[in-house]
């Protein structure tokens, strides 16, 4: 393709071509600090095309493709083709990775312990994670947390923190603005900012960590903790896993054992200071 | 050389992995993944000397391709248990047919739907039976539908509700309107029956079978991963049966599909390298247009030659149906866009 780079994110190498030079040049601002290895064959190969030569300069909208790819997925304008470069990233990740379990969930760790948050979109795990990154945790990640089937340990995938609407503000706040992406506003997920991750996560993106706290937050409303059983928190991980099924029996028993040897609980809080004083709490409660 | 290039060369051993530079399997990961034959390549390569993140994405492949097969095998144990108490008998074909009789194609190969071949006799039974356990139709439009009962050579698709798999009940190979009619009661009464109860064609008709899904009815998508199918399998039929060419080239005959076969043949040895008896060592001029379509990969997994990929998907449809019901059928696709 006519514009391609290489990014390193957790355990996997991606190669993303493009037909345009502005989102290429975005991703490589955004993931100047990740390691770099030039000669490391991908994993995973993204391609941000225009569907019709022409549209490469007329009303220029960017087609998410590359190994997998999602038959009727609208394009994105030019202007937001950092958001369609961390679709398709995510997209070749959730359809095409296959060592670890995946599972939709974020994740921060402390002393080789990791705290996973899982939720839908709006629970405020990534705007959970993005902050307890800034309060001596470290980051594993926003999006993905990968649990090594036969270890069960779980492994980092951090890539730039996507923040969304009023989390942008909230974050911004709190870190160097070097460390902030551009404001991709009016995208149809509400507007983007990327947060870079501090360099230490960075450099720690391959040490594993062990479970030890499942929390499925849900944000707004008057502050709860809910303990939850095995069981629900297996179903709601199946749901939350994008391998789940074809990983067979391996995922089965990796969600299996994570369930069981890690309390799981479902919190409600009203604003970020909350939640992030329960976080602490169940922590020093339940983790020692 | 091209990334497709070196990729069917590592197939057909050809091409030492220990010798490709580490920057140029980028390219040949992309065109296997495109061609949906990266596990199939991983099993390929398997103890050969590549470098550490390309063994481990290789094993990684093949960990999942062993448990998709065994998904794709127990939907032929599915299909088993709502057919067989009502003394329908089918017949495994393609991708589940090759893990069922343990062939060599099989290891990584990608097996989709399930395909099962039934007496056009019993098809509404099977049908039914089908529907009373679970599975539904996936084509909603009247026109599909009857387009599919009117003309094909299998039943509308079926998916299972619960398990989000597709069936695919043919009651012979080709489609109803294609110019050549296989003998489909040959194919059934013939069929194999292995040690895990399972009917697969007979060696000839299932390369026949083969050869006429790569090139006497579809657009060659997927076609480097059928003819490494007709490659491997013909490959191990000739070394357990030294008659077997001659019995491949009278079953084709019957069939009406021997210039499918011949061609499949030749394709095999110009791409795979594979060794053909004496008889079918020949040359076609033509052969050059469906070896570039099957090349037509670049190293980001895209095809090269639009209009190459058009003509063989006119060719298809030309193939399958008399000019005058293509038209109406053309006609009838266009308006409802």
């Amino acid at each position: 393709m006519r514009h391609s780079t290489r990014i390193a994110v957790g355990p996997v190498q991606f190669r993303i071509g493009s037909d345009w030079a502005e989102p290429v040049a975005a991703l490589e601002r955004l993931y100047a600090g990740y390691p770099r290895d030039e000669t490391r064959p991908a994993d995973a190969t993204v391609r941000l095309f225009a569907a019709r030569p022409w549209r490469r300069w007329l009303r220029p909208s960017v087609h998410i493709g590359g190994d997998f790819v999602v038959p009727d997925a609208l394009p994105l304008p030019l202007s937001m083709g950092l958001l369609a470069a961390e679709m398709g990233m995510n997209l070749q990740v959730a359809l095409g990775w296959r060592r670890h379990m995946l599972l939709h969930a974020s994740a921060v760790a402390k002393d080789g312990r990791a705290l996973i948050m899982s939720g839908e979109s709006g629970s405020g795990k990534s705007t959970l994670a993005a902050l307890l990154g800034e309060d001596g945790w470290r980051l594993m990640g926003d999006e993905f947390t990968l649990i090594d089937p036969a270890a069960g340990d779980a492994f980092a995938f951090p890539r730039a923190v996507s923040l969304k609407n009023e989390a942008i503000a909230e974050v911004a706040a709190r870190v160097d603005a070097a460390r902030l992406g551009p404001l991709l506003a009016g995208t149809p997920k509400g507007d983007i900012r990327h947060l870079i991750p501090r360099a230490d996560a960075i450099a720690a993106m391959h040490e594993p960590a062990r479970p030890a706290l499942l929390l499925f937050p849900r944000f707004g409303g008057e502050i709860a903790v809910e303990p939850m059983g095995e069981g629900e928190a297996f179903v709601r991980l199946t749901e939350a896993s994008t391998n789940y099924v074809a990983l067979g029996e391996a995922g089965f028993a990796a969600l299996t054992r994570l369930v069981r040897e890690t309390p799981a609980f479902c919190i409600t809080y009203p604003d970020s200071a909350a939640g992030i004083a329960l976080v602490g709490q169940l922590w020093a409660e339940m983790v020692r | 050389m091209s990334a497709v290039h070196r990729f069917v060369d590592l197939l057909g051993g050809r091409c030492d992995p220990a010798a490709v530079a580490s920057r140029d399997w980028d390219g040949i990961i992309g065109v296997a993944r495109s061609e949906a034959m990266l596990a199939t390549l991983a099993y390929r390569l398997e103890g050969a000397d590549l470098p550490p993140t390309v063994a481990a994405l290789f094993a990684d492949q093949r960990a999942a391709a062993e448990v998709a097969q065994r998904q794709a095998l127990w939907e032929a144990e599915m299909a088993r248990r709502a057919l067989a108490p009502a003394g329908i008998e089918f017949v495994l074909l393609k991708g589940a047919a090759y893990a069922a009789a343990g062939m060599a194609c099989s290891k990584g190969r990608q097996i989709g739907d399930l395909d099962i071949l039934v007496l056009a006799s019993d098809i509404r039974r099977a049908e039914n039976l089908l529907l009373k356990a679970g599975w539904e139709w996936v084509k909603s439009d009247p026109y599909d539908d009857h387009y599919y009962r009117a003309h094909m050579h299998e039943l509308p698709p079926l998916i299972h509700k619960v398990r989000d798999r597709m069936i695919d009940v043919h009651h012979t190979i080709l489609p109803r309107t294609h110019r050549i009619t296989p003998d489909a009661l040959a194919l059934v009464s013939d069929a194999v029956t292995g040690a895990d109860g399972y009917a697969v064609l007979c060696p000839p008709d299932m390369a026949v079978h083969c050869a006429a899904h790569m090139l006497a009815d579809g657009d060659l998508q997927g076609g480097l991963r059928n003819l490494w199918d007709f490659h491997t399998m013909t490959r191990d039929f000739a070394a357990a049966d030294p008659a077997f060419w001659s019995k491949l080239d009278g079953r084709a005959r019957m069939h009406g599909l021997q210039a499918a076969v011949q061609r499949a043949v030749r394709l095999s040895r110009d791409l795979y390298g594979a060794a053909l008896p004496g008889g079918c060592d020949r040359q076609d001029p033509a052969d050059a247009w469906f070896r570039r379509r099957l090349l037509a990969r670049d190293d980001w997994g895209r095809v090269t030659q639009p209009l190459l990929e058009q003509a063989f998907y006119i060719r298809s449809h030309w193939l399958r149906m008399p000019p005058a019901m293509l038209a109406r059928h053309l006609w009838t696709k266009w308006r409802k866009r």
